[in-house]
């Protein structure tokens, strides 16, 4: 008896570890929410949306740096994702399980892990070095390159789960495998392919380091897109780590900004793609 | 395409095609953090008059030489003046464009702005680690009527290429010989303890957050933030509080006119007002640039500069160039900065 | 009727061709950014290499005036804010998915294993100042002093804990990695552990075992591989992190015995030099260092993925 009972102890010792752990958890994802509202709903205000960043000491907002991370985003989505979705197309409809697709596969999951700012450094490199100066299509190819391995993946993922039937029909019917994908597969596979888009989103616009030696910062408004642009992660790393007080609310109103709009982002997708499951049922 | 996704795309490419239309030409610069709160208060005051912004990068005086060198700015910033040697082989030109003074600050409980008497040797020891604590012997010497913690004392240094580290060191350097030998004065050097942090700005922040540290910023820093700066023990052996009177009597003596590419330190001047750590802080532009007028540009901000924005650097304790001075750097423009034999600058 | 016009079935086969070659050369830029990378940053860092051979990887000196550098401080501390962050977040990761698995009620599973990914989600600039600000002054004023009074004495433990409570430095950084890899671990372990057979489990507890037995004994030797390769992966991610570092780091290029010190990582080190590095020597010596993370970083998470792959391929039925 006595065995057993320290076997239940044992077992009621850990169980509840793990729900200290979950706890844990949960409360520094609390903490963290906590400080960003906190901090930042004090920083916000309408000057955010309508003014440029301020000098020091100076009262502004971050008009210049919304609008260079909106831009920069939607180019680098937009040069990106495109070739992760082809990419991603080839792997799931030509390569399939060939060498050069195991390869390439195995190389896109290294890259979406890969560090950001060997990223960075990359496009700093061949971009920067050449151009001569910091711009934004620079920062837009590095976020590019970070988009890539997000769409590939999910893109493969998503046309895999397409059922195998409607593209024999669309091949019985004497379809090309181009436009089977164009015609049958990416109209079913679309929300699925929009969440990859969602994620890939979520993943660059919150992305500093690569930027850092890219697009460089702007005090001023501006859209050339060949010179440096503000944004405004390298904005919140340049005022959060300043002693004034307008730069540090700043900063936390921008570190709120982001977040909710990658959670919202990030909360979408999930809700897209539970959709698609239960849509599919046990269809598979 | 269905209609919502023909808006989208169009939409995008009016975006984009907006975007990358020129807008106005703004005048570009990078380097240091020690003028920083001057110029950008200058900036913001020629856009409102002239439409004409001024990006500048704050990122150290190492950054600003980098930049300049690559040719990816208009004009560098640096409070380390470069050798002439060095001007002569970059094809550089230099000139100074304000002086302000680096304060030691100090975060320390119960401490106010202005309470903490140091000397050099004691900052020396500090930041060489010989001190560590802020009850030591040494301090409490210089400060009998305060009343100091035990607290472990956090020394804050520059982490990036500084100009202001350069002052600081070259003061320090002066006045202790060992740390001369151990660490000597550069834009750079190697702390053997404390934190690094970046930028004037980033030494100002880590010095307020952490408790027990000190820390080393351009005047106007301490000031804006109400940090708890020092008094220093000057060369003439009178403690001295950093003011705009005690940098103008540091440079009062200055010989601007036989300082060969401007090139004059102005640490641990003689003078009962002077203070230690004054410096100025400098602009470096191409002798013979690739665009002309973009230099032009700069250099018509940096004459409004001179004129208009004196008394907004006296705001922030800056101290303005002389006027003799300043008729000095324009003739040098002028006879300096040529385009195949013409000269650039032409106003007055 | 004519269903296929040969004219019709001719541009067909052009599209096609069309369509496969852009398919084909997509996948082909992949391989081509990963190699673009390796070369570029093999080139750039080659002036370093080839002036301190080996001894770079082996001084801790990191002078730009003089010229010396040496990437042993930013390589320790890569590696020991890492290892706290392993240490500290494996173990959580590992009951957060037990938690999901086993006791969570079925209603709550959703949310919580929802809320634990939005850990993810979130900016590594955001952990970076929530450290800077709420963190480190909580461990500058209670934590550290505490670690300093306890354990500073103990004689081997004890050197650990020595110095000035600054509240940045090596341990405040693991403690924020930590916090930043826990998501990927627990939702990687969550995953494996979901794989397991039910009837595996099923005859654990059918024999008597306790719930805590059955995933000691029989989940987790089960899901080895999914484990190690989840592990690795978080660590490959806390190897390369660079925001979140680099704000409580404490930019020391000095490698000191103790955590509460500040010292440097590899990518807050480039982060933070970069753009101000002056002279080839300098800017070299930090692409060099880009190089190192990318060796170290793609060599952890190839592992990692092979292992995954492995997993997947097996289904998750027992062998």
């Amino acid at each position: 008896m006595n065995r057993r009972a320290l076997r239940k102890l044992k077992n009621a010792a850990f169980l509840f570890l793990s729900l200290i752990a979950t706890m844990t958890g949960l409360a520094c994802l609390g903490a963290i929410l906590w400080t960003l509202l906190s901090h930042g709903l004090a920083g916000m205000s309408l000057h955010l949306f309508t003014q440029m960043t301020p000098p020091p000491g100076g009262q502004g907002g971050l008009l210049n740096a919304l609008y260079g991370s909106g831009v920069m985003t939607l180019l680098g989505i937009l040069i990106g994702s495109p070739i992760g979705v082809l990419a991603g197309t080839y792997l799931a409809e030509y390569g399939r399980n060939s060498r050069l697709s195991t390869v390439i596969r195995f190389i896109n999951d290294v890259l979406l892990s890969a560090p950001s700012i060997i990223i960075g450094l990359f496009v700093y490199e061949i971009v920067v070095v050449r151009m001569g100066h910091f711009s934004a299509i620079a920062g837009a190819l590095a976020l590019a390159i970070l988009a890539i391995p997000v769409t590939l993946r999910t893109t493969e993922d998503m046309l895999n789960l397409v059922p195998v039937g409607m593209k024999d029909s669309s091949a019985a019917l004497g379809a090309y495998p181009w436009r089977t994908t164009l015609s049958v597969l990416y109209p079913a596979a679309r929300s699925g392919i929009v969440t990859g888009l969602l994620l890939a989103i979520a993943r660059i616009s919150g992305e500093t380091a690569p930027l850092l030696f890219t697009a460089l910062n702007n005090q001023f408004w501006s859209t050339q897109l060949n010179a440096p642009m503000a944004n405004l992660p390298v904005v919140i790393f340049q005022f959060a780590l300043s002693p004034y007080k307008d730069w540090q609310d700043l900063a936390w109103a921008g570190a709120l900004i982001i977040t909710v709009t990658i959670l919202i982002l990030s909360i979408s997708a999930r809700v897209i793609l539970s959709l698609l499951q239960a849509e599919r049922g046990s269809g598979r | 395409m269905k209609m919502p996704n023909r808006l989208v795309v169009l939409a995008a490419a009016a975006a984009l095609s907006y975007a990358a239309i020129a807008a106005a030409t703004d005048i570009s610069g990078a380097g240091a953090t020690f003028p920083y709160p001057i110029y950008a208060k200058w900036a913001d005051a020629y856009k409102k008059l002239t439409g004409i912004g001024l990006n500048y990068q704050s990122i150290g005086s190492g950054g600003g030489i980098k930049q300049i060198k690559a040719k990816t700015v208009t004009f560098g910033a640096s409070d380390m003046p470069l050798k002439p040697d060095d001007l002569q082989a970059a094809g550089l030109l230099q000139f100074p464009m304000i002086i302000g003074g680096v304060v030691p600050v100090v975060n320390v409980k119960g401490v106010q702005p202005g309470q903490m008497h140091l000397d050099g040797a004691t900052v020396a020891s500090i930041y060489m680690g010989d001190i560590t604590q802020w009850d030591d012997p040494q301090i409490k010497r210089l400060n009998p009527k305060l009343a100091l913690p035990s607290t472990a004392i956090a020394p804050v240094y520059r982490s990036d290429g500084s100009g202001t580290n350069f002052l600081f060191s070259d003061y320090l350097s002066k006045v202790s010989p060992k740390f001369k030998s151990s660490i000597g004065a550069n834009t750079s050097v190697q702390w053997p303890t404390g934190i690094g942090a970046k930028g004037n700005e980033g030494v100002a922040n880590m010095t307020t957050q952490t408790d027990g540290a000190i820390g080393y910023v351009e005047y106007a820093y301490a000031k804006q933030n109400k940090m708890a700066y020092t008094l220093l023990t000057n060369k003439a052996g009178a403690a001295v509080a950093p003011s705009a009177e005690s940098f103008q009597a540091a440079a009062a003596n200055a010989d601007w006119a036989h300082a060969d590419g401007y090139y004059l330190i102005l640490t641990d001047q003689a003078g009962a007002k002077s203070w230690p750590i004054t410096g100025a802080s400098f602009i470096l532009v191409y002798k013979h640039p690739d665009d002309p007028a973009a230099v032009k540009e700069a250099l018509k901000f940096f004459a409004w500069a001179y004129k208009d924005g004196a008394s907004m650097a006296a705001e922030l304790d800056y101290v303005p160039l002389p006027p003799a001075l300043i008729a000095q750097v324009k003739k040098t423009w002028a006879s300096e900065i040529t385009v195949n034999g013409q000269p650039v600058w032409s106003g007055k | 009727m004519a269903i296929i016009d040969p004219r019709h079935a001719a541009k067909q086969l052009i599209y096609e061709r069309i369509f496969r070659a852009a398919t084909l050369g997509a996948a082909i830029l992949v391989l081509l950014i990963l190699g673009g990378v390796a070369i570029s940053l093999v080139r750039g860092a080659w002036p370093a290499i080839s002036h301190f051979g080996f001894s770079f990887v082996t001084r801790e000196i990191w002078n730009p005036v003089t010229d010396e550098f040496g990437a042993l401080a930013p390589i320790y501390g890569t590696v020991v804010t890492s290892v706290i962050a392993m240490l500290l977040a494996v173990p959580a990761g590992f009951g957060i998915a037990l938690f999901l698995t086993e006791l969570c009620p079925p209603m709550l599973k959703r949310p919580i294993g929802v809320a634990v990914e939005l850990l993810a989600a979130v900016p590594s600039i955001i952990f970076g100042i929530w450290g800077l600000f709420v963190l480190a002054p909580v461990l500058q004023r209670h934590t550290q002093p505490w670690l300093i009074g306890h354990l500073g004495h103990i004689s081997f433990v004890g050197s650990l804990f020595k110095g000035p409570p600054f509240g940045i430095g090596i341990l405040t950084a693991g403690v924020v990695l930590a916090i930043m890899v826990l998501p990927f671990i627990a939702a990687t372990m969550r995953d494996v552990f979901d794989t397991v057979p039910a009837m595996l489990k099923e005859s654990g507890y059918g024999l008597g075992a306790t719930t805590w037995e059955v995933m000691w004994n029989v989940v987790v030797p089960h899901s080895r591989v999914g484990i190690v390769g989840g592990m690795m992966l978080g660590l490959g991610r806390a190897l390369g992190e660079t925001m979140a570092v680099t704000f409580v780091i404490g930019n020391a290029h000095r490698i000191s015995s103790s955590l509460l010190a500040p010292g440097t990582t590899i990518s807050s080190a480039i982060a933070n030099e970069f753009t101000e590095a002056v002279g080839d020597l300098y800017t070299s010596s930090l692409i060099a260092l880009g190089l190192l993370l990318f060796l170290i970083t793609f060599t952890v998470i190839a592992a990692a993925q092979a292992m995954l792959r492995r997993l997947e391929q097996r289904g998750g039925f027992a062998v």
